[in-house]
């Protein structure tokens, strides 16, 4: 989801046996440093210095200053997309958190069928963004769709060329896509809360209901902060969903960052302007995620105080 | 997401790091044709020398050429089996070809090209595409050798090499298929129905209604991949107000989208949005996905304006719809009072190959021997002829009339030959810049969402681009 997430890195051979008896481990973070910085930060700087050039992607580069940069932030188009991906990140985390928290809840307690429901909602996960969209694309036809299959007039929509309805099937979709993912989080959150907390509420007299709020949502604070900080630097770069669901259509409602980084840099060949997207991108990225941090208040804070 | 990586055991880790790199230059060349493309690579590469043919430019190819075009039904069977014959003909060299998907091959060819990684013959639509190549002296000079071998050039459409040429220059040579945009109709609705196929525009626009009041659409369009849209407006444009406005756009000349034409053609255009005369849902369908063609054989839609490649698809999906003669064709309707010939048509003129002047002589050899032979034999037409195309080349109507569909090439042969102008697709003949905000704004046109007005400044913002 997020383009500068350091890849997986393989283990180097251990070279001798018995290692980690000496007091620093600094040299563990080489390997995932040297790939992060191959694969995330020198190709950030090449897009940086590209957004600083004109180029075609495949005639000569030439570095023309601000050029890209003024044209850029002259466009139009640039502002609607900006728009447009932060109406589908607000959307999809007020659809998906407290959908997820529930669900999260749910299937954190041990009982049998649970696990069975477990594994039923996290299938969507298993799909791959592409075969989701054409999936529901196909089922959307307003020709072909759902609709005229089940003789449903109500469900013949023009749902991917209606603005406001494509907007709302984008959110549904990506919805429907990453719920089991962040339940996942939250259950493992949910685990966590030590049992005693909810046994003394029980013997202060405290219901169901009131344990979640006093207990289980305040417990899962942190949780809530990563899962959100996935959820909305995910949705900057949602690219492959929106493209082959909507193409940013109609028109260009559903146009994301991303999408419009792309139709920019390969379809139109301005790859300055892409790159000054990009930058963009990034940018807005690194200070969605600093603040959400910073929501989460002092790392040090204990949240067992007094147990 | 991620790529996947295997989990080597501790002793073959080298071994399997270098397949992880061969798998991920195999991706990068994008061998998404599968069997036939890998089986393709690794004949070569048990050939010993030729182990590179796949990159193409590179020097240790001697003999050896490669070849990249477009994967898919009909045209990837027939160009296969054309380097075929060449192989077999031609012991001593060789060329081996990769087949891509349409849209995939566009932004694969551009990669790597630009990384000196693309094939010795590069195929591709012409036009502005081509000269982003000749601007970044990717491609080679055809001119001279095309005066030396006029036999060549005589066999050809002379239409087809407006769009091959670049400053006066010939920098690909036309291959394949004409291609015009018709108009297509159903002819089981119109008997249902009781209306006849439309002559002039106001017929289209007097039928919409009849059709919408027996719940069925006009037109058929799949709306989203934009070029679909882009065919109405350049017809309309050319029977209004001839191919002198798009000729202006395409000099460059400041201002030249604001002809009143083109605004008349832009509100024409949404008068017909707005009479319903599509789909409905238009803007969500795709012409990949082929429901455009499937609304117009399934009667749920009266008529459609597409490429004249659409026949085959019709008859490949449409069951007996075409056998049964369901499908009716004909040339896209005059404007009453337009200045455009009506005989005019606009499309693919042709398919296009060139040479990578990056290629060594030897590959470049082996490609010109491959133009002047193999791509002109009576294999090659009869391909074509066969998959329902009309072969570029003069004097294959003589073989026309042996193929099950010859009333349908027939009339697109005549069609091709009789064009007093036949104009290329707007998006191909303008720089990948100009048309990619060409797209932008016939989309949103279609939308409803700018005004002709604003269409029009939109696009001479772009002019020259």
């Amino acid at each position: 989801m997020t383009t500068i997430a350091p890849p997986a890195v393989r283990k180097p051979e251990a070279t001798t046996a018995g290692g980690g008896r000496s007091g620093s481990v600094s040299w563990m973070a080489l390997p995932a440093l040297l790939m992060f910085l191959a694969f995330g930060v020198i190709p950030l700087l090449g897009v940086l210095a590209l957004s600083f050039a004109t180029w075609d992607g495949i005639g000569e580069i030439r570095f023309t200053g601000l050029d890209s940069w003024k044209a850029e932030l002259k466009d139009p188009d640039l502002l609607h997309s900006i728009w447009v991906t932060f109406e589908i990140m607000a959307l999809s985390w007020l659809v998906q958190t407290p959908l997820s928290i529930m669900l999260g809840v749910f299937i954190a307690s041990h009982k049998r069928y649970r696990g069975v429901l477990a594994v039923l909602y996290f299938i969507p996960l298993l799909l791959s963004a592409a075969a989701i969209s054409i999936t529901y694309k196909a089922l959307l036809d307003p020709n072909f769709g759902l609709g005229s299959g089940l003789g449903i007039e109500a469900l013949n929509q023009d749902w991917l060329g209606d603005s406001t309805l494509a907007m709302g099937v984008l959110v549904f979709v990506v919805s429907w896509q990453f719920i089991p993912f962040h339940s996942l989080i939250y259950q493992g959150g949910v685990r966590q809360i030590p049992a005693s907390l909810y046994e003394a509420s029980q013997i202060d007299g405290a219901g169901r209901v009131r344990q979640f709020f006093s207990i289980t949502l305040p417990q899962l604070k942190y949780t809530i902060i990563t899962s959100s900080t996935l959820m909305v630097v995910g949705s900057l770069t949602f690219f492959d969903l929106i493209y082959v669901l909507t193409a940013g259509g109609p028109g260009d409602s559903t146009r994301a960052l991303a999408l419009e980084m792309y139709q920019t840099g390969f379809q139109a060949n301005l790859m300055g302007p892409a790159s000054v997207i990009a930058v963009i991108l990034v940018v807005v990225g690194l200070i969605l995620a600093q603040l959400l941090r910073r929501l989460g208040g002092r790392g040090d804070e204990s949240q067992l105080e007094g147990m | 997401m991620t790529i996947p990586s295997p989990r080597p055991t501790r002793r073959s880790s080298t071994e399997i790091t270098v397949n992880n790199r061969n798998i991920s230059r195999r991706n990068f060349l994008g061998l998404t044709a599968g069997a036939a493309g890998a089986a393709a690579l690794s004949a070569c590469g048990s050939s010993g020398p030729s182990d590179k043919a796949g990159t193409g430019t590179g020097a240790a190819a001697t003999g050896t050429a490669s070849y990249w075009s477009l994967s898919g039904p009909p045209g990837e069977a027939i160009r296969k089996a054309a380097i075929e014959r060449f192989n077999a003909a031609n012991p001593s060299t060789k060329i081996s070809p990769l087949f891509f998907q349409n849209d995939a091959y566009k932004q694969k060819i551009k990669t790597a090209l630009g990384a000196g990684e693309g094939p010795t013959m590069i195929w591709g639509w012409g036009g502005g595409g081509l000269k982003s190549y000749v601007e970044a002296n990717q491609v080679e000079d055809l001119t001279d050798w095309f005066s030396q071998n006029a036999a060549v050039k005589d066999k050809i459409f002379p239409g087809a090499f407006g769009a091959a040429t670049v400053g006066g220059k010939i920098y690909a040579m036309p291959i394949e298929t004409v291609q015009p945009i018709v108009l297509f109709y159903n002819k089981k609705v119109f008997e249902k129905v009781g209306v006849e196929p439309p002559k002039t525009w106001d017929d289209i626009m007097a039928l919409v209604p009849k059709f919408n009041a027996k719940k069925i659409a006009p037109f058929s369009l799949g709306g989203q991949s934009r070029w679909t849209n882009m065919m109405w407006l350049e017809l309309l444009l050319d029977r209004s107000a001839g191919p002198e406005v798009f000729n202006k756009v395409f000099a460059g000349e400041k201002d030249a989208w604001s002809d009143p034409a083109v605004l008349d053609m832009l509100t024409k255009i949404q008068d017909l949005i707005k009479a319903d005369g599509f789909v409905k849902g238009f803007s969500s369908i795709t012409a990949d996905s082929n429901a455009d063609q499937a609304l117009l054989y399934t009667g749920k839609a009266a008529m459609m304006v597409h490429g004249s490649w659409s026949y085959g698809i019709q008859q490949a999906q449409g069951g007996n719809f075409v056998k049964d003669g369901g499908l009716g064709f004909q040339n896209f309707p005059a404007v009453t009072g337009g200045k455009g010939d009506p005989s005019n048509q606009v499309g693919n003129p042709g398919q296009y190959l060139s040479i990578s002047s990056k290629a060594t002589p030897e590959a470049k050899d082996i490609a010109k021997k491959f133009f002047s032979t193999t791509l002109l034999d009576n294999d090659e037409i009869n391909g074509w002829i066969k998959s329902g195309g009309v072969p570029i080349i003069k004097g294959s109507d003589a073989q026309l009339s042996s193929s099950p569909d010859a009333e349908y090439l027939k009339f697109i042969y005549d069609l091709s030959s009789n064009a007093k102008v036949f104009a290329q697709s707007w998006d191909q003949a303008l720089s990948p810049t100009a048309a990619d905000t060409l797209l932008d704004n016939i989309a949103k046109l279609f939308q409803l969402q700018v005004t002709p007005q604003q269409w029009v400044d939109n696009m001479n913002g772009v002019i020259g681009k």
